[in-house]
């Protein structure tokens, strides 16, 4: 049965998926749909900014999502991991 | 050496390598067939993930479809993108620590319920094949503009290789092809790209001449508004602004990255890697690899729109170079003298625009505009085939283990051996190849709708029963069923009302919250969600073996 120390670390991953998907949605959803035509209005070289949000920026924002992710959660599997049970796969 | 012959020596060198792989990578029992031995090291299942997601669609439709919609483009950029957040952080690590070979097997034994099971069966299948058909018949366009062979030889072949490497290999033979697929087709598709970018901006990063400016031989000033400005002057939409409205790209964007997250075939690639973490990272160095192809595509469409324009509008017809009278001869680009003075007019104004151009060949025919050398113009007819192969090997795989693992050893033949089971699976991926082949050669009417079809449905049915299944220990058999046959019922009743049944009728006036067929999966999904969560408060709750599996699958793996 799951004990409180599972529950801290479902606890806190919950917390960071909700957290990156806020950032996820906000780049994508967010700069590239709903506000890119004000966006549109600041220039950097020859891109609008929401232009580029929308066909560059969010893919590239995506990348770092996941790459915090496996960060963040590497580090929080090995604070929670317990000893016992071998992996399934050693076959 | 001319193109054709470039072109014969890289297929034949890179079909050649898929042979040589499939040999090597002969397996023996049902768990190297479905999962590879789940033995896939991160990187290669990134590099094996990415190419069996992009599909021919990706690699020859995309760009060209970008370079004709401008910004509006970006619900596929961001969509198929998006997907694999959701994927990384929603469903990849979880349905790894889970550990079985298919998606129905997750429904199955997360739904306890055999109902559950064959429904997730049926979705996997119907979505599986209608997404192949398309890429023989991706393969089988290549074969023909490119090696002039018959259109049904050219899936023909692509069908023996296929079969090849996919029957003795299984998940193993087809991890190892598709890493070689990833090299060849993002070599096929950088290579033109960097050329073309250099060529018009001086700049070796496509990403990053996208938004310089032009060099003088194209006029200077930056491309993005040369491009702005041409279009206006011959009628077209600006090209970086938007047509569709906020809420349509809105949905549609949403229900292609909730149907990417759902695809049975990419979900199960997760499956092959040894653990959690190895999930988790693949699924990172997977959106890596595809985000290269991804943010050079709306490049390329800047470039070969601008290119195309600069070449074709308002010069004789007479002085067309090779490339336009070759495509001219398979029909996809087409042109009407219709004021008779022997010039191409084209603009954005039916009435008076000479030049029909099929959106599908602007990756295809743009090294030959941007006049690069043979090599290159070759190398994309390789990088083509290994993309359309790629996807229909990984679609096949999926068809072939619900087939024989799912509806026949969890299913209706628990008793078979696993021998038996493996034969089974062979013989399904063997039929699966020659359905898809048929349906390459006589295609369904509107292949393209129907590939959008694939990802609609999936976001309506997998995806929230899988994210449910896991987030909601509460979420029961009831639930679930009725959750995924809702979604799956209204997503595919409205878009065979509004494409196939009353194609009139298809516009913004009277789509449902303005949203049109292509997004609305996404609200498919929801429907699926809330449905499932209504029926499940009012009915028991899961068995308690089932909830220590939702336990289970939620706690760090142990190493």
């Amino acid at each position: 049965m799951p004990g409180r120390n599972d529950d801290a670390y479902w606890k806190a991953n919950i917390r960071l998926v909700l957290s990156l998907l806020a950032v996820w949605f906000l780049v994508s959803f967010g700069c590239g749909i709903l506000l890119v035509d004000l966006l549109d209005n600041i220039r950097f070289g020859g891109f609008k900014l929401g232009f580029w949000m929308a066909q560059q920026g969010s893919i590239l924002v995506f990348i770092v999502l996941i790459l915090v992710y496996i960060n963040r959660m590497d580090k929080l599997d090995a604070r929670y991991r317990r000893s016992g049970a071998d992996r399934e796969d050693s076959a | 050496m001319s193109v054709q012959a470039w072109t014969f020596l890289f297929v034949a060198l890179t079909f050649s390598l898929y042979i040589g792989i499939a040999v090597w990578s002969r397996v023996r029992s049902t768990r190297d067939f479905y999962v590879a031995g789940k033995h896939v090291p991160p990187l290669a299942n990134g590099m094996a993930t990415a190419a069996d997601w992009m599909s021919a669609a990706s690699f020859i439709s995309m760009a060209g479809l970008i370079s004709f919609i401008g910004r509006d483009g970006a619900f596929y950029l961001m969509g198929w993108t998006g997907g694999y957040v959701l994927l990384a952080l929603l469903l990849a690590p979880y349905l790894r620590k889970f550990g079985k070979y298919t998606v129905p097997d997750f429904i199955g034994d997360r739904y306890y319920s055999r109902t559950a099971r064959m429904v997730a069966v049926f979705c996997a299948i119907v979505i599986s094949f209608v997404y192949a058909c398309g890429q023989m018949q991706g393969a089988g366009i290549v074969f023909s503009r490119f090696l002039e062979v018959d259109l049904s030889h050219g899936v023909m072949i692509g069908m023996t290789i296929v079969f090849f490497y996919a029957v003795l290999g299984g998940m193993k033979g087809i991890t190892y092809t598709q890493v070689a697929q990833y090299c060849v087709l993002i070599f096929a598709f950088m290579v033109p790209a960097i050329f073309i970018s250099i060529l018009m901006t001086g700049n070796v990063i496509p990403q990053v001449g996208f938004g310089s400016q032009l060099t003088e031989a194209f006029g200077g000033g930056y491309l993005l508004d040369r491009l702005d400005g041409l279009s206006e002057q011959l009628g077209f939409p600006t090209y970086t602004e938007g047509q569709r409205t906020t809420q349509d790209m809105f949905f549609i964007t949403a229900a292609l990255m909730i149907g990417t997250a759902g695809l049975p075939h990419v979900i199960i690639r997760f499956f092959t890697v040894p653990g959690v973490r190895e999930a988790r990272k693949s699924a990172g160095y997977a959106l890596i690899f595809i985000a290269i192809l991804y943010t050079t595509a709306p490049a390329v469409a800047a470039f070969a729109r601008t290119n195309l324009i600069n070449t074709v509008d308002n010069v004789e017809y007479s002085a067309m170079p090779e490339w336009f009278s070759k495509w001219e001869t398979t029909g996809l680009i087409r042109f009407t003298d219709r004021n008779g003075d022997g010039r191409i007019q084209y603009t954005g104004d039916a009435a008076t625009n000479e030049l029909d151009v099929n959106r599908d060949i602007m990756v295809l025919a743009n090294p030959e505009i941007a006049e690069l050398p043979n090599w290159v113009v070759a190398l994309v007819a390789a990088g083509g085939l290994a993309a359309a192969l790629s996807t229909a090997a990984g679609l096949l795989l999926v068809i072939s283990s619900a087939v024989s693992h799912d509806l026949l050893k969890r299913g209706y033949m628990p008793q078979i051996s696993e021998r038996e089971e493996l034969l089974f699976a062979r013989i399904s991926i063997f039929m699966a190849v020659l359905v898809a082949g048929y349906f390459g050669i006589n295609p369904p009417a509107y292949v393209a709708q129907v590939v959008a079809f694939a990802f609609g449905l999936a976001a309506a049915s997998f995806f929230p029963a899988i994210v449910m299944g896991i987030f909601n220990r509460r979420m029961n058999r009831q639930g679930a069923v009725a959750g995924m046959v809702t979604g799956f019922v209204f997503t595919a009743l409205y878009i065979i009302y509004f494409r196939f049944v009353n194609p009139a009728v298809d516009n913004a006036d009277n789509w449902l919250f303005g949203i049109s067929p292509e997004g609305i999966g996404a609200l498919g999904a929801l429907l699926n969600l809330l449905v499932a969560w209504t029926i499940s408060r009012v009915t028991p709750e899961p068995p308690a073996d089932v909830q220590a599996l939702v336990a289970d699958i939620r706690q760090p793996e142990v190493d």
